[in-house]
């Protein structure tokens, strides 16, 4: 079972979290400063895999964003490259060509995303279109709404 | 700017692009308390919020949170956002409640109740956010308000696909929160037949609930193994083309093969059922037939999840550990990937054969690859990867190629990285342990660890070199010419100080022959190191300082001149203050007798675990790093391939050799003691498991070690303690026994008893003085032996100590050191007389008697010269042209004769062997001379 994944930056910004066992915010940041610090520090030829207290750590980069996920003893280390590859397939789908600042500024777009792909730090659909057409049916939900707060909201509020 | 989507929020857009813009971290921070401080008010303000604001707002807190900074309110907000009956609202109502959980019990109700509504929903979006919501908290509660709803929405004939994934993977998570709430029964099989369901998503999220439930309860849940064999047969033979959108990257399914993979790594092979077997070991083949095919495309995508695949095979195929056939193949594989340009490749490889080292199957194929791991170990830029190549040699060492390992361990270990250098120090001290045939090589071995590594000696490591030198004769003379050469450094680690220090205390005398390591050389050595020392290590070298008091009291003054330095007995450390007034007084006050028994060398270590791996272990809690072979646990007999009865054959001398990591030499294997070392560790192990207590038990112990020693321990166990003294004179000797009751309760009956026929008795009489029969608790008594000697007999004594404790009776048989030897007294005669008597009484054949042996212990000169003297005799030097041989006289004392003795021990270092002669007038006293001597080499 994935135990959490962290989208951060090379500036070592966090700019995802998702936590699939509940820890102290504490411990979170603790966590969090930890591997930045470890994941930054190793060369780009390096393997992708660290063991990282009684877990493995996965990461892959993109562009500026490192993609890093702890995993249990038992994981395969090389499909949960592959999670976080898929994921970063459907971003770049919804977003078209998507850079860090489509996460910046869509964040909860991500979460949704992810919440589709994986759950409770497992995964749960595969298939990207799949995952893509449930991230549809929800845009599509949203557009049936009228946006009844556009025309109070203007970029002040 | 990016465009934002859907019902893009435009003020939250602008809000994080004035963060962006935020020169500094202090600006940020303003910037953040002004927006906190909006919301709140507005969150507080009379006008009502329409839902999209509060949304809004919501989803700003929600930034702010995840920027770092605490958020203390909008939680309220954010729960009636739940009940809204616009989807993007509930959305992000939903976000912000998974993201900022809080056990406040008030809101988790409501949250709770909204959960209910939307799981209720006709709409499959609603009930999937709710099922989502579910899967992030997890909490106890959501179990208890879910438990029963959640089961029945997954195996329903009329739920969605969609839904049903989201529900098998909701419960996974409920049921780690709380095992009890999946409930058993019919609902079992029809969980299992999710892995026939039609849809692939399905299917791979309901594998991993499956996985988790059977680990829980595999009887239950069996029936998923020839349901999980026939799925993956489907997969793993269907074109890519076949599973559509659930081929990756032209491999079909990997997710869901992986997971497969893994759920039958649950159950041994499925024995009873041969088809299903059969169909799971074609699987395999095919998987590890794929590896070798031309790759579908160049993209790392393809290989990672073709590999990903393959590796689980590997693992299931290591599980199962019962093809012989399927496990060299999956070694010859691991083999390529460990010269493959992938880092990730040859770093799953070496971890994957670590796996494979410890079956016996293809423990011998992964030696194969030794130099290739060896290199890795040397050459990998990453540092991970050198860690797993130094796992993967460690769990690959056998007694054939230890030395070799160890010794490029050692190599490596002088550039190795900071983080591995502990860890690595652990193996090479268990490696050396446990594949040590020659105990010199093994002494090496630590003390190299210690120059070279001296930092990451951890006390274990040290402690234990000690104990197995104390535990080991042989091996003692050398380890004490070692340690000394060690120390001859200029700068040696303080390690190696405390392990000097102790070895030379106990083991000074055997080297202190040699004029370059007289006592006063080596006293003056350690103490060289003394002031540059830890309190910790001066109070180990003044309690080896006193020991040199007994063993060498012609440097009694010097010593004393030390503990009476202001540094030690006004020493502002207490310990070292004590130690130095309290050893400064023994030494003036008592007698060299007194100093002898309180000063002993140290009893034998009883035998346990190493104490290396238990740090070893603790040290990786996660994986217990192993460097065992394990028995197949195949019900098929072993195919005959030539190199599994080799394995086996091996397998067993390595058994015995573990055997005797650490025999105690001269005592039993359940003695323990309570010597300095071991109080030190005490916590460390656990207590010996002994037998004693739990029924009658009875021991025969013959300490051989006491016919060159008169003083020591006889015999100890957790019950008791039996110690001797003894003297002779002429033809008359005198024994006290002591024995002490260890226990906190009496010992019972308590009676020695003398077992020595009259037949003997006539030629060696023995009186026994009678002792209480109760031993209290912690006491000691004494009980006195009178022997004579009257003519030449052989064998000694036995006594058996009987005594009852707690009810169950104990006995004890026990050798006295009554040889014939004690009657010895020491003879000085130059070369010419020697001669002259040797050729004399070698006329006579019967007279003389020889014996040529093996070496049964390390042949040690300063060690066999030091029996030599024990043994009672006069050991003539320069008589002998070879100096390594040994040359002796005496005479034995018996009540109305005496026997003159010569005797001539010549080690043959090439061959392992000695040749000992013993001539004298009588023969039976040369045959049994001879015996009794040969038997300590």
């Amino acid at each position: 079972m994935m135990q959490f994944m962290l989208l951060f930056s090379r500036q070592g910004k966090l700019r995802l979290q998702k936590w699939y066992v509940a820890h102290p915010d504490k411990l979170k940041k603790k966590i969090t400063r930890e591997l930045i610090t470890t994941i930054l520090a190793r060369k780009p030829k390096m393997c992708s895999f660290l063991e990282w207290r009684d877990l493995k750590i996965v990461y892959k980069r993109y562009a500026s964003l490192y993609f890093c996920c702890a995993i249990e003893q038992d994981d395969n280390e090389l499909l949960t490259l592959e999670v976080i590859h898929r994921y970063v397939e459907l971003l770049d789908k919804y977003f078209g060509s998507v850079c860090e600042l489509d996460i910046i500024f869509n964040f909860e777009k991500a979460y949704f995303i992810l919440d589709e792909l994986m759950l409770g730090g497992e995964i749960q659909e595969t298939s990207k279109k799949n995952v893509l057409k449930a991230i549809a049916a929800q845009d599509l939900l949203q557009e049936e709404e009228t946006p009844q707060g556009f025309f109070d909201d203007h970029g002040l509020g | 700017m990016p465009a934002v989507r859907g019902d893009g929020m435009r003020g939250l857009a602008v809000f994080i692009s004035d963060i962006r813009n935020c020169k500094s971290k202090e600006a940020e921070i303003k910037r953040i308390n002004k927006e906190l401080a909006n919301i709140r008010s507005k969150f507080k303000g009379d006008k009502t919020l329409d839902g999209y604001q509060k949304k809004k707002y919501v989803c700003k807190l929600l930034f702010i949170f995840l920027l770092g900074h605490d958020i203390d309110f909008g939680h309220m907000e954010a729960v009636n956002l739940l009940s809204s009956n616009k989807y993007s609202e509930k959305q992000i109502g939903y976000l912000f409640i998974s993201v900022l959980v809080n056990t406040n019990s008030e809101l988790i109700k409501l949250i709770i109740q909204s959960i209910k509504n939307d799981l209720a929903s006709r709409n499959p979006i609603h009930v999937n956010l709710a099922l989502q919501c579910i899967a992030n908290i997890g909490s106890r509660e959501m179990a208890e308000a879910f438990g029963n709803d959640i089961p029945k929405l997954l195996v329903s004939g009329d739920t969605m696909d969609v839904v049903k994934q989201s529900a098998a993977l909701c419960l996974l998570r409920l049921f780690r929160t709380s095992q009890d709430i999946i409930p058993g029964g019919e609902w079992t099989s029809r969980i299992i037949h999710l892995l026939n369901d039609q849809h692939m998503g399905v299917v791979t999220a309901a594998t991993s609930l499956i996985d988790a439930l059977v680990k829980k309860n595999p009887e239950e849940y069996k029936g998923c193994v020839s349901l999980a064999v026939s799925r993956l047969s489907r997969i793993v033979t269907a074109s890519y083309t076949d599973l559509q959108d659930y081929t990756y990257y032209f491999v079909p399914a990997p997710w869901l093969s992986v997971k497969l993979l893994r759920l039958l790594q649950n159950y041994t092979p499925p024995a009873e059922d041969p088809g299903v077997r059969g169909r799971l070991n074609e699987c395999l083949e095919t998987i590890l037939n794929k590896a070798q095919e031309p790759p579908k495309s160049k993209k790392v995508q393809h290989s990672n999840a073709k590999n990903a695949v393959l590796f689980e095979a590997i693992s299931l195929i290591i599980h199962n550990d019962s093809e012989a056939n399927l496990l060299v193949r999956a070694c010859n594989q691991l083999g390529q990937f460990l010269s493959n340009r992938e880092t990730n490749l040859r770093y799953l490889a070496l971890e994957s054969m670590c796996h494979l080292a410890t079956s016996e199957f293809s423990h011998e194929a992964v030696k194969k690859h030794q130099e290739v791991v060896i290199l890795s170990m040397k050459m990998e830029k990453d540092v991970s990867v050198r860690q797993q190549a130094v796992d993967l040699l460690y769990a690959m060492c056998d007694k054939s190629n230890a030395e070799e390992i160890v010794q490029e361990m050692l190599n490596y270990l002088e550039t190795a990285d900071y983080s591995i250098r502990e860890e690595m120090v652990l193996k090479v001290a268990i490696l050396a342990e446990k594949y040590a045939t020659d105990y010199t090589w093994y002494v090496d071995v630590i003390l190299n660890l210690i120059r070279i590594a001296g930092d990451y000696v951890s006390e274990e490591v040290w402690y234990r070199v000690i104990q197995i030198v104390i535990n080991r004769d042989e091996v003692q003379g050398y380890a004490a010419k070692t340690v000394f050469e060690a120390l001859q450094a200029p700068a040696c680690h303080e390690n190696m100080v405390k392990v000097g220090g102790y070895i030379l205390g106990e083991f000074g005398n055997l080297i202190a022959g040699d004029q370059r390591s007289s006592p006063a050389v080596q006293f003056q050595l350690l103490h060289s190191k003394y002031h540059l020392c830890s309190p910790m290590t001066r109070a180990l070298l003044l309690s080896t300082y006193i020991k040199f008091i007994n063993l060498f009291p012609e440097i009694r003054t010097q010593v004393q001149e030390v503990f009476k330095q202001d540094s030690n007995l006004r020493s502002a450390d207490a310990e070292l203050q004590q130690r130095a007034s309290e050893y400064l007084q023994l030494s003036i006050i008592a007698s060299s007798d007194v100093l002898a028994t309180v000063l002993e060398e140290m009893p034998a270590f009883p035998e346990r675990e190493s104490s290396i791996l238990a740090v070893l272990k603790k040290k990786k809690p996660g994986r217990v790093p192993e460097n065992d072979v394990k028995e197949n646990k195949s019900p098929t007999p072993i195919t005959a391939s030539n190199h599994t009865n080799e394995i086996n054959a091996s397998n067993t001398s390595q058994a015995d050799l573990l055997g005797l990591s650490t025999p105690p030499t001269s005592q039993p294997n359940n003695s323990s003691n309570t010597g300095v070392l071991l109080d030190v560790l005490g916590d460390i192990y656990s207590k010996p498991n002994n037998n004693v207590g739990n029924q009658n038990s009875s021991l025969v112990v013959d300490p051989k070690k006491f016919v060159c020693k008169n003083n020591g321990v006889l015999f100890e166990n957790e019950l008791i303690q039996i110690g001797v003294k003894s003297e002779f004179r002429q033809n008359l000797g005198r024994l006290g026994l002591f024995y002490g009751n260890k226990t906190t309760t009496s010992l019972q009956n308590f009676v020695p008893t003398l077992l020595w026929s009259e037949e003997q008795a006539a030629k060696l009489s023995v009186q026994m003085k009678s002792v209480e029969p109760t031993l209290e608790a912690g006491a000691q008594i004494q009980q006195m032996i009178n022997a004579e000697c009257i003519d030449d007999y052989t064998d000694a004594p036995n006594i058996v100590v009987s005594f009852v404790y707690n009810a169950v009776l104990q006995k004890i048989t026990i050798k006295l050191p009554l040889t014939l030897n004690k009657f010895f007294e020491p003879t000085e005669m130059n070369g010419e007389s020697f001669f002259a008597r040797w050729k004399n009484l070698g006329n006579a054949n019967q007279q003389r008697s020889q014996k040529i042996f093996k070496a049964s212990q390390p042949m040690d000169l300063q060690a066999s010269r030091q029996k030599m003297i024990g043994f009672g005799m006069q050991l003539l030097d320069g008589i002998d042209p070879n100096p390594d041989n040994f040359v002796c006289a005496g005479i034995i004392h018996m009540r109305s004769q005496q026997v003159g003795c010569l005797l001539r021990l010549e080690p043959n270092k090439n061959a392992q062997m000695y040749r000992l002669t013993v001539r004298s007038s009588k023969e039976p006293v040369s045959v049994e001379i001879c015996e009794l001597l040969a038997e300590q080499f």
